[in-house]
């Protein structure tokens, strides 16, 4: 651990700084370009905050910042405004509440609790554009995207194992 | 002011808790967006200001971030070229072969045409104008699928235009701001479609799931889709015209009925936005253009169809009809020819499709393949 990561947690370190990134990466992913008449693909990149944020610690801000990151994404996608905010907080409020249970374990264990999170959000936005559009989306679509945001999660373990230990209330 | 002298010093709310309430008002805040949103009618003020002033930020971020790779796949592309000079020769030398033969089908065809609108007395639609824009965004995922084209209100883009690539439909617009707008594909999940089947003149609606092949729904009759057939937009309702090349029927692994699309077979990099709004433009336009011209007696043919055509307005009285209102209805009436100015340009590719697809019925399949139009007009107009 750097000696930078012991100092009290800033929030625009862990909030502000993880949200322009995530901005950044979602803007670089929307792209049309192709490799080999193939797209690129599109993972939930707002899905790493969303789950190592509610493992460092419980915070009031960050609520709010998935919910700017979740209306970015849907002005950039096209998508209803407020679908992937609604499914961002849904997944987070999950996490928070199974907090506890998560903390401390094992790194292959909490990858399959990402890719719990990841199947939490899916469904949510699966259900909401079943209730808004009254048609099904695409399963073999969803799936695509859930298997292109759970290959993310190496990301979300460094964020979590640099603040994790910053607030000793949360140990 | 010390913290000990501040009378809520001592106050002190769980972390926990105030994070929980934090997250329910997000969470009601989101679900109150949500609900608020309408974002595929057609109608210009469901798509918010937000929207817009998103839209408007992104289109020129997206293309700057784009633009590295645009230029790399322009690179590759010259490489590629100057490899495969000699194979792509050879490959163009067939297509010539081919195309030369569509040429003479199309000359045929078109004669075929003329004599009909001069024995009918028909009036062509007038050509739909276009713009050509450049796709600088692409959201590919299972709940939304668009893109954000770089022309705006600046260049009179409406929504509800239809978007084509060079191949095929690519779908409509469904917001507009200045320098940008958006563009809703055919495979998303709110994108609904009017179409045809061009071998049976079968109906269906398109529609989108999120994944690359948006499904046939609502097709009747025996039969009405086999393997391979042709779709192409209806144009009823009156939001897109007749006749723009959409994609082939393919069978999916649900047992569904589903289209490849044909803008699908290439990137989408350029797009034509046709300036079409619905049909009481095409026929406002042909009023003007009749208007300008000098009044002929209304010949039989023209008095058939004008007699036939359905609401919305009563068939005129007989006696007699002034020919500039009476054309209009016909064209109205008659979205087939509304979609053929555009196939001039937009949807040429429709023609040479088959051609690629199946070479082998080329010259004696075209005609009855090519020209599926004229033959309900021929069946309803008495000779």
């Amino acid at each position: 651990m750097s000696l930078s990561a012991a100092r009290p947690l800033d929030p625009w370190r862990w909030l502000g700084l993880t949200t322009l990134q995530v901005m950044a990466l979602t803007i670089l992913f929307g792209a049309p370009l192709r490799f080999w008449g193939l797209p690129l693909p599109e993972p939930v990149f707002a899905m790493v905050p969303a789950f190592a944020w509610a493992v460092i610690r419980p915070s009031m801000i960050a609520p709010f910042a998935l919910l700017a990151l979740g209306l970015f994404m849907d002005l950039l996608w096209g998508s209803p405004l407020g679908l992937w905010a609604l499914s961002l907080l849904v997944a987070y409020g999950a996490v928070l509440s199974g907090r506890n249970m998560l903390v401390g374990q094992s790194r292959p264990m909490m990858w399959a609790w990402f890719a719990a999170a990841c199947a939490v959000a899916e469904l949510a936005g699966f259900l909401f554009t079943r209730l808004d559009a009254r048609a099904s989306p695409s399963l073999i679509g969803l799936f695509w995207q859930f298997l292109a945001t759970i290959l993310l999660y190496p990301f979300a373990h460094r964020l979590i194992d640099r603040f994790e230990d910053a607030d000793v209330r949360f140990r | 002011m010390a913290l000990r002298d501040n009378p809520f010093g001592e106050l002190k709310v769980p972390l926990a808790l105030t994070a929980a309430v934090a997250l329910l008002v997000a969470v009601v805040v989101a679900i109150a967006i949500l609900l608020s949103d309408r974002r595929e009618t057609l109608k210009e003020e469901a798509y918010g200001v937000t929207r817009q002033v998103g839209d408007a930020v992104a289109a020129p971020v997206s293309g700057v971030v784009a633009a590295p790779g645009r230029w790399g796949g322009q690179g590759l592309d010259a490489l590629r070229g100057y490899f495969f000079a000699v194979s792509e020769n050879r490959r163009l030398k067939a297509e010539l072969k081919e195309a030369r033969q569509w040429r003479d089908v199309a000359l045929a065809l078109r004669d075929t045409n003329d004599r009909y609108h001069a024995l009918l007395g028909l009036k062509t639609e007038p050509p739909i104008p276009m713009v050509a824009a450049r796709t600088v965004s692409d959201s590919r995922g299972p709940f939304a699928n668009s893109r954000l084209a770089n022309a705006g209100k600046e260049k009179n883009v409406e929504p509800g235009n239809p978007v084509m690539s060079e191949n095929g439909l690519v779908g409509r617009i469904i917001g507009v701001t200045k320098g940008a707008s958006r563009i809703l594909l055919l495979t998303d999940v709110a994108s609904r479609t009017p179409v045809m089947i061009d071998r049976t003149n079968a109906r269906a609606i398109l529609t989108g799931d999120g994944g690359p092949n948006p499904r046939l729904e609502y097709l009747r009759g025996k039969e009405p889709v086999r393997q391979g057939d042709r779709v192409l937009t209806s144009g009823d309702g009156g939001v897109l015209p007749r006749g723009l090349p959409v994609g082939v029927a393919v069978k999916g692994l649900d047992g569904r009925w589903r289209v490849v699309l044909a803008s699908d077979t290439a990137p989408i990099d350029f797009v034509q936005i046709l300036l079409f709004k619905d049909f009481t433009q095409l026929s406002a336009s042909a009023k003007a253009e009749l208007d300008r011209m000098d009044p002929l007696p209304p010949s039989e043919g023209a008095a058939t169809i004008t007699a036939q055509t359905p609401p919305p307005a009563p068939a005129p009285a007989p006696p007699l009809p002034k020919p500039a209102a009476a054309t209009p209805l016909g064209a109205q009436a008659r979205p087939p020819a509304a979609g053929r100015p555009a196939g001039q340009t937009a949807a040429k590719p429709a023609a040479s499709k088959p051609a690629q697809r199946k070479p082998a019925p080329s010259t004696p399949a075209a005609a009855p393949a090519a020209a599926p139009a004229p033959a309900p007009a021929e069946a309803e107009i008495p000779h």
